[in-house]
């Protein structure tokens, strides 16, 4: 009943997580871990995909986890369970619209939470970070040195200048980046 | 049925012209919604806009499923969230199916080396914008890293994470009104 679990594990993701797609990568590496049915790994990839193809980031990352684990039906299963919370919690939303801006719990609640999802999506980012930076074993701190991909490393420092201080680099689309990564990535034997 | 037939063929025209979602889809929605069709006014628009960002989901799919609902009603938002969602089903299927297949070349697995790389960026860049706005005073740091924390340390369901902060959320802005 692979179809069933997909579901009910995206509509979890879509139920609780708040502020986004990039907001449910916490629920993929937690799935990953519980259910094998994917790789830490592999999300990284699925990420770079959902970032460079159209579509919303959230409802791609959910299509992609879904035909690994089940093919077709599975994608559509996946992206199904993620948006079904959406439309009952909207739906609900729309009715009392006007209420809940004003409500002081709902705010108080919501005060809590952005910086809780900010933290999920940082560690999330940390244990990605950990997986493409450290390629090597590290049984002792002097291991470290060699540990470290030092090529992806100075691409990463490379494109963080280009994302965030060059002007004229900075407002281009990350499918642009993702590209030039995976051409530098070739190019270097990533 | 007409006017659902287009709720559901503007929302995947807007899904198609989304590249990277949330903040990227707001000119395209200004354009087809307000602009074209006439569905919402802008500060309507802006309005589910910061409501779909703080509720739980994704954020296009929240604000097509406000403007659905507001058109047509419950069916109104089926259709509309239909809509954004089937160009993704249709393009990351084909395209996984591809990728799945080539992933075994030597030249596609460096190709996703180098490109992993950028996603730790792309990451660290969201988390900056995120912070921006969550991380506004102490307490709300202290969730921030209380959460970062535990859930680098421990094995918890993010579900947890996510009820423990809405509960100190509620908590600390109870108690700072009783203060002052």
């Amino acid at each position: 009943m692979i179809y069933l679990q997909l579901f009910f594990e995206f509509f979890k993701t879509g139920l609780f997580a708040v502020g986004g797609g990039m907001a449910t990568l916490p629920f993929l590496y937690d799935m990953a871990e519980r259910t094998g049915w994917f790789t830490a790994a592999q999300i990284a990839d699925m990420l770079a995909v959902s970032e460079s193809t159209p579509g919303p980031i959230g409802v791609n990352m959910a299509t992609y986890v879904g035909f690994v684990t089940g093919g077709v039906p599975g994608a559509v299963v996946a992206s199904l369970g993620l948006v079904v919370p959406s439309l009952i919690v909207i739906m609900i939303v729309a009715a009392v619209l006007k209420s809940f801006r004003d409500n002081k719990y709902v705010n108080a609640a919501f005060y809590g939470l952005r910086p809780a999802s900010t933290a999920m999506v940082a560690s999330a980012g940390i244990t990605v970070a950990l997986s493409t930076f450290v390629t090597g074993s590290v049984a002792a701190l002097g291991d470290l040195v060699t540990a470290i991909d030092w090529k992806g490393v100075a691409l990463a420092a490379v494109l963080l200048v280009l994302t965030r201080w060059v002007k004229w680099t900075k407002k281009l689309h990350p499918i642009v980046f993702i590209a030039l990564s995976a051409a530098v990535g070739v190019l270097l034997k990533f | 049925m007409r006017e659902l037939w287009e709720l559901f063929i503007t929302f995947a025209k807007v899904g198609v012209m989304t590249f990277g979602g949330g903040y990227a889809m707001l000119p395209i929605l200004q354009r087809e919604v307000v602009e074209n069709k006439g569905w919402a006014t802008d500060e309507e628009l802006t309005d589910y806009f910061a409501i779909g960002q703080c509720t739980p989901g994704i954020i296009a799919v929240n604000t097509a499923t406000f403007i659905g609902q507001k058109q047509k009603g419950v069916i109104g938002g089926i259709f509309t969230t239909l809509g954004v969602v089937f160009p993704s089903i249709v393009i990351i299927t084909l395209l996984a199916g591809v990728i799945e297949a080539f992933s075994h070349i030597v030249w596609v697995q460096h190709a996703f080396g180098g490109i992993r790389v950028c996603v730790c960026v792309l990451i660290f860049n969201a988390v900056l914008k995120l912070w921006k706005s969550a991380v506004k005073d102490a307490w709300a740091l202290v969730i921030f890293l209380c959460v970062l924390v535990a859930s680098l340390l421990l094995d918890l369901s993010p579900v947890v994470y996510v009820l423990f902060a809405a509960v100190a959320g509620i908590l600390i802005k109870t108690l700072e009104v009783k203060k002052a």
